[in-house]
């Protein structure tokens, strides 16, 4: 089996002050440019995945690289967004946007491509609907505009990675599946090795070409589905035979793991 | 009239206005004596009467407050910063702090006196000691709590710590701070002209001093109406500077 753009050796995650660790046992492989969304019950340890990718915690067993090197090694190679859009309430949605390219080029480079960064931001903004916003404040906008600014700024610097933690989570769903179609072809065009965390299962199925089901305390991978379908797919295709299929057989993942997860609880009274 | 006329230009002339005609009424209708409470009339032409004495002790107390603010300010936003920014400054210091915090400034100035001599240095040192503390909490109350997502952001990106201060830890710090600073200013007139009263030749707590002394009471009073105009005007310029600067935490 080639590497992967992304590979996960048997990674385990115990985080300092606590007895059962997040997650252990993690194998996975993400080709470059390819796009996996891990799912699973809250408390899963799926999140915890997603920051051993991006660096922001360090594996306290097994191995876990990204682009053949250390997660996080590699400056402004990573484009993130979260559940909540966390704008920086001071700055426009431009200067917002623009807030990976001042980190990543630093204050001279940044200065001196200046002009040519706001246009790759204004043309960004267009691309998803918020031309007119540029110049506003985030919390002029709406939860489901603050979210496209999100992305618009995971995806400025034109990282080879991004990683979204259930961004979509707060929308409505009408909200949600115009954002899905917007992630998809942003994907299509540039290939960002993506990773997506959610629970919501048909937004997986769409996203997604292979998808991981995760167990709780600890969180580990108890399946792994391939996602079969063709590209680019469509909101309307979320209620095909073949799509439903899809997200009913991870659903059966899912309630089982439920199960066995209640079944290790401590029984009550 | 629109509500916010009515807040912002009426209001507060308005209620002022009618707690110094109270007043006048109250000294006026129990025939109260002016050497125990003078009515805001006398006051005011004792203002007027003696304005040349009276500008000269506010012109030293202004002077001493904005001194001791500033190096409050100064002291106050580096260990505020520290303090936030590191949970084993705060472990360290907080005890400290919290105590020295206890302890009424007016009890300093005898030994700010036998360090300093009588004078301006005690009137400054007094003011900075009283009004550091507020800036310090809120310094690190805005540092420490930053978003844990916006964090991961900055660090996700590459950004070293100093970046992740200057572009997220100062910017969203900035309303805390004017919060601790409309305070500051306030106690840094108690501390100033505490610190007047009990050991000075100059400045409005001086005068008051003397004035007491010769049972001068309308220029007692006229001294504490000079302090508390001057912190309102501090406090309105701070305030402006705070909605021009910060008026993304204003929102609608």
């Amino acid at each position: 089996m080639s590497e992967g753009f992304i590979e996960l050796d048997q990674a385990t995650l115990c985080y300092p002050r606590s007895d059962t660790p997040a997650v252990v046992d993690i194998s996975l492989s993400v080709p470059s440019g390819g796009s996996v969304a891990l799912v699973g019950p809250s408390g899963c340890g799926k999140s915890s995945v997603l920051r051993l990718i991006a660096g922001l915690e360090t594996a306290t067993g097994g191995r876990v690289t990204v682009g053949g090197g250390a997660p996080g090694a590699s400056r402004g190679a990573v484009g993130v967004a979260f559940q909540k859009s966390t704008m920086l309430d001071w700055r426009t949605v431009l200067d917002n946007v623009l807030l990976p390219l001042e980190v990543v080029s630093g204050p001279t480079g940044f200065r001196a491509r200046r002009v040519e960064y706001r246009q790759r931001a204004l043309a960004l903004l267009e691309r998803l609907g918020l031309g007119e916003y540029a110049h506003r404040y985030p919390w002029e906008m709406s939860g489901g505009m603050q979210q496209r600014a999100s992305l618009c700024r995971a995806l400025i610097h034109e990282p080879d990675l991004l990683l979204l933690d259930e961004p979509f989570a707060a929308l409505d769903a009408f909200t949600r599946e115009d954002l899905w179609g917007l992630v998809q072809s942003i994907w299509r065009e540039r290939r960002p090795t993506t990773v997506l965390v959610t629970h919501d299962l048909r937004e997986a199925v769409y996203l997604a070409d292979t998808v991981y089901v995760f167990s709780k305390g600890p969180g580990r991978i108890v399946h792994r589905e391939e996602i079969g379908l063709p590209r680019p797919r469509t909101v309307e295709g979320t209620f095909e035979p073949a799509f439903v299929e899809y997200v009913q057989r991870l659903r059966g993942h899912i309630v089982e793991v439920r199960e066995t997860d209640a079944d290790k609880e401590p029984a009550h009274g | 009239m629109a509500d916010w006329i009515l807040n912002r230009r009426v209001l507060p002339w308005l209620v002022t206005l009618g707690t110094f005609l109270l007043w006048e009424g109250v000294v006026r209708g129990f025939a109260i004596k002016t050497f125990i409470l003078p009515p805001p009339s006398l006051i005011a032409t004792t203002l007027a009467a003696q304005w040349e004495p009276i500008l000269q002790h506010s012109l030293q107390t202004l002077m001493t407050t904005l001194v001791g603010l500033a190096l409050a300010v100064g002291f106050g936003v580096v260990l505020g910063l520290a303090v936030g920014a590191s949970e084993k400054v705060y472990a360290g210091l907080y005890p400290l702090m919290v105590a020295f915090n206890s302890i009424p400034k007016v009890a300093l100035v005898p030994i700010l006196v036998i360090w300093f001599g009588i004078g301006t240095v005690p009137a400054i040192l007094t003011a900075f000691l009283i009004s550091f503390f507020p800036i310090v909490v809120n310094i690190a109350t805005g540092l420490a709590t930053v978003e844990p997502e916006l964090n991961d952001l900055m660090r996700s990106l590459g950004a070293n710590r100093l970046t992740v201060l200057r572009k997220v830890g100062l910017p969203r710090t900035l309303p805390y701070f004017f919060a601790a600073l409309k305070v500051a200013v306030t106690l840094a007139f108690v501390g100033s002209v505490i610190s007047e009263t009990v050991a000075a030749n100059a400045g409005v707590g001086y005068m008051m001093m003397v004035a007491g002394s010769r049972f001068e009471v309308p220029l007692v009073f006229a001294g504490l109406v000079v302090v508390g105009a001057m912190g309102i005007v501090l406090y309105q310029a701070f305030e402006w500077l705070e909605r021009r600067l910060t008026f993304w935490a204003f929102r609608g």
